[in-house]
């Protein structure tokens, strides 16, 4: 008989928690990159910041391509977290639902704001 | 049990009210708790990061009128606020990476990982707290 329980047991399927885990882990380490690079950006332009400069930062489309992927990185990232907070402190089922119904929308309405916010340049 | 035992407060269903203010938590603990508290308070004011980030990159009236509403203090100190909870949160997640990859679980490793992200939070906190002032 295989050996499936234990330090050997088969953590596929549903619900084993391994994709939040790493989603968390992971967008939270390209969200301290994505940091760095705009602070960077930030510090190595000349002179005062000034709307056109500030601008300019994120016209490229290169730094669209990497801040759409922070938007998505920080929703999919409160999400777990927020995830987790509620599954501690809101014990009913129905409750939670609806609280976790709410996040949803807070998080999907905040990430059309931001990319439409990008998008406009 | 002898009568001279001292009588220590029992904590069993913990009150909210009553027990919060009175438990005693280690730094791994304020760190762990601080770490919750500041991600749940950036996804709260998400939208008011969104609405500084549209505000100042719109045009130039928009962006004018961006530098004037943090020329409020009130403003700028809940962006400072915004910034320290990042600041924590930050370094509490890569605190939380370290834990993850070297497995270290001994005490003296987590209390001091702890207060290495107190400290690197509140310098670079006084440190904005300056620039912003």
């Amino acid at each position: 008989m295989a050996m499936t329980y234990g330090p050997k047991r088969l953590a596929v399927g549903a619900h084993y928690g391994w994709r939040d885990f790493l989603v968390q882990r992971m967008s939270g380490v390209y969200l301290g990159l994505y940091t760095v690079v705009l602070l960077l950006d930030v510090l190595l332009t000349s002179g005062p910041m000034d709307h056109a400069k500030w601008v300019g930062i994120f016209t490229p489309q290169w730094m669209k391509f990497l801040t759409f992927v922070a938007i998505l990185a920080v929703i999919w990232h409160a999400w777990v977290g927020m995830l987790s907070i509620w599954y501690d402190y809101a014990k009913p089922t129905g409750l939670r639902l609806l609280i976790h119904t709410l996040t949803a929308v807070w998080l999907l309405g905040c990430a059309g704001w931001a990319v439409q916010v990008l998008w406009q340049l | 049990m002898s009568e001279q035992t001292k009588s220590r407060p029992e904590f069993r269903n913990l009150n909210l009210f009553r027990d919060v203010a009175r438990y005693r938590l280690p730094p791994a603990g304020w760190a762990s708790i601080l770490h919750r508290a500041s991600g749940a308070f950036l996804c709260l004011l998400l939208p008011f990061a969104i609405w500084l980030f549209d505000k100042s990159l719109t045009s130039e009236s928009s962006f004018a009128a961006f530098s004037a509403a943090l020329d409020n203090g009130f403003v700028r100190f809940v962006a400072w606020l915004l910034l320290v909870a990042y600041l924590l949160h930050l370094f509490g997640g890569l605190r939380h990476l370290v834990l993850d990859v070297t497995h270290r679980m001994t005490k003296p490793f987590g209390r001091n990982t702890a207060l290495a992200v107190f400290i690197a939070t509140a310098v670079l906190a006084v440190v904005f707290g300056i620039m912003m002032m």
